[in-house]
């Protein structure tokens, strides 16, 4: 299976990522020869075995719905680049 | 030839929960901001969210009070997206095997006839953050106390017609997770809200026509508003020979008007895959049982009940059970007066009206069950009339006392005693003999004059039964 350049480009603006010409390129070559390397297990026959959702054969296990977290704030805005009124700021967006 | 409407609703109930989806955060509202924001909440790295075990209970709840499939195996998936308030850059929701689907409800529309809604399925997702845009000139506010908050989002069939059909069924669910107790429905604080998609086709065809799907919607004013605008919107491009485009609109309540998003369309791709922080949940059927179990008396329940054991109507039924909060006063009014009619007639009429007028919901008002109840038995006992029965209603509304020591003190009851009514007859004739004669001489409708009279003397207080039933005696 092969990944067009273009396509590289779309999965790099879903990702947030900034791709020069070059790079869509390489990671074109490189993205289609891994998936042609994932594209043998085709070939099992897995008819019969159920999806999996997650590698471990464990359930989810569930916690009471009481409030177990104190107010961190002050820590937490520490590491924030910019916060003014107890709010982290971002560049303006607009909807 | 005439159009048809097509709508689906996608409801968002917030699940009344202390703590958050994954964490233990509070879910409190009016906190300031980002006090109520954990670790895990902000998606710091190596933190890892746990399920809640009542928001897997309440999501059950709804799933078998739609009849609806609850899933033995249920996953939950991440949705990718950027947006500032989205910590994580994604949603914990679920995509593939959501815990309920295929359920349904009966809606009930206003002139009695009805109509099942399919629910296509029904699943837990994390609420996003809130953004703050007009705070600052040049940059946005980010408060995060919003953000792992527990929503149950329901998926419905594309089976409304019209907006009033979308606002009936918006309606019934509203109602429905009010009395599973799993949503408070505050529609102002965005705790129940709702995407519509709207398409329209020709009557008759069964394909579907081109959607477009109006975000947010938080009032059923709203809901019915948006829709119609949109509907019609449609219809014209369509008649123009336009063509309608698949986007997702914003309803301005101001205008009345949708209007396109901008910016949402071109990253539509949201590459869910299950959330390796989290296990498949798997539900026992011993399980399911004992919430099963725990399900109050529903809304359609509770409507026959009140119709068999109270003798009500079934329009008064419906109105009184549309929420658990007006279900119970009324019981009480009804335990504490033996009068199912006459209270059923003061909650739906007087108390409805004045709850309306100041705005309150029906457990913040200002009359106890057991004083209306006092008042009713007033009237039964003839104490007072229904006139003056309004008239105390009103005082007791604004706290100026009980019933009983309202009729007291303002001396309103009612004149009852046969020997005063007779005087008071007696003495009306006596001063109309031209009115008299002409009553006797064939001109009945004078009567009417007689009792006003009778009530003028009275200030209203007298029983106009026994003043009817003595004139007739008399004349």
């Amino acid at each position: 299976m092969s990944i067009e350049p273009e396509s590289i480009s779309g999965i790099a603006q879903l990702a947030r990522l900034h791709l020069s010409d070059d790079d869509g390129e390489r990671y074109s070559r490189e993205l289609s020869a891994i998936l042609t390397f994932v594209e043998q297990m085709n070939e099992v026959d897995t008819a019969g075995v159920a999806p999996m959702a997650h590698p471990l054969d464990l359930t989810q296990p569930l916690r009471a719905d009481t409030v177990t977290e104190s107010d961190r704030r002050e820590e937490f805005q520490a590491n924030a680049p910019a916060v003014r009124d107890g709010l982290y700021i971002v560049p303006k967006v607009i909807d | 030839m005439a159009w048809e409407a097509v709508v689906g609703l996608e409801i968002h109930a917030q699940l009344a929960t202390r703590s958050k989806i994954f964490s233990g955060a509070s879910t409190a509202v009016g906190a300031e901001p980002n006090r109520q924001a954990c670790a895990i909440d902000l998606g710091l790295p190596g933190v890892l969210p746990v399920l809640n075990e009542v928001v897997l209970r309440m999501a059950v709840m709804f799933g078998l009070a739609t009849n609806a499939t609850i899933a033995p195996c249920s996953i939950f998936a991440r949705k990718n997206y950027f947006y500032p308030d989205l910590p994580k850059g994604y949603q914990i929701s679920q995509y593939e095997s959501p815990i309920v689907e295929h359920g349904e409800l009966e809606v009930e529309f206003d002139d009695g006839s009805t109509k099942c809604i399919g629910i296509t399925r029904a699943h837990l997702e994390e609420d996003a953050g809130k953004s703050v845009h007009d705070l600052f000139p040049s940059e946005t506010g980010v408060d995060l106390n919003r953000a792992g908050v527990p929503l149950l989002e329901i998926v419905s069939e594309p089976d409304m017609r019209s907006a009033a059909e979308a606002v009936a069924y918006m309606r019934t669910i509203h109602s429905l997770v009010r009395y599973l107790g799993i949503c408070d429905g505050n529609m102002e604080e965005g705790s129940f809200r709702c995407d519509a998609n709207v398409s329209v086709r020709r009557s008759g065809d069964s394909a579907l026509g081109i959607r477009a799907e109006i975000k947010n919607l938080n009032s059923f004013r709203f809901v019915e508003r948006a829709i119609e605008y949109e509907v019609a919107r449609q219809i014209e491009i369509l008649e123009s020979g336009g063509s309608i485009i698949q986007e997702t609109r914003q309803y301005d309540s101001v205008t009345g008007e949708t209007r396109a998003m901008r910016g949402k369309e071109e990253a539509n791709d949201y590459r869910y895959f299950p959330d390796p922080d989290l296990l498949p949940v798997e539900l026992q059927s011993d399980y399911i049982d004992r919430v099963r179990d725990g399900i109050p008396e529903l809304p359609a329940a509770k409507t026959q009940r009140f119709m068999s054991q109270y003798g009500l109507g079934r329009r008064d039924a419906r109105r009184l059970t549309l929420s658990p909060d007006t279900a119970d006063y009324y019981e009480a009014v009804v335990r504490a007066s033996g009068q199912p009619k006459l209270a059923a007639n003061w909650i739906t009429t007087d108390l409805a009206a004045a709850l309306n007028r100041d705005g309150l919901e029906i457990y913040r008002c200002p009359i106890e069950p057991t004083e209306l109840a006092a008042l009713i038995n007033c009237i039964i006992d003839g104490t007072i009339s229904g006139t003056m029965a309004k008239k105390v209603f009103a005082a007791v509304w604004r706290r100026e006392g009980d019933p009983i020591s309202i009729i007291e003190k303002q001396d309103l009851s009612q004149v009852s005693d046969p020997e005063t009514i007779d005087n008071l007859v007696d003495q009306v004739l006596a001063s109309h003999p031209a009115q008299v004669d002409q009553y006797r001489a064939g001109k009945t409708k004078l009567l009417g004059f007689f009792v006003g009279q009778v009530m003028k003397i009275t200030r209203g207080q007298a029983n106009p039964e026994m003043v009817n039933h003595a004139l007739h005696r008399k004349l």
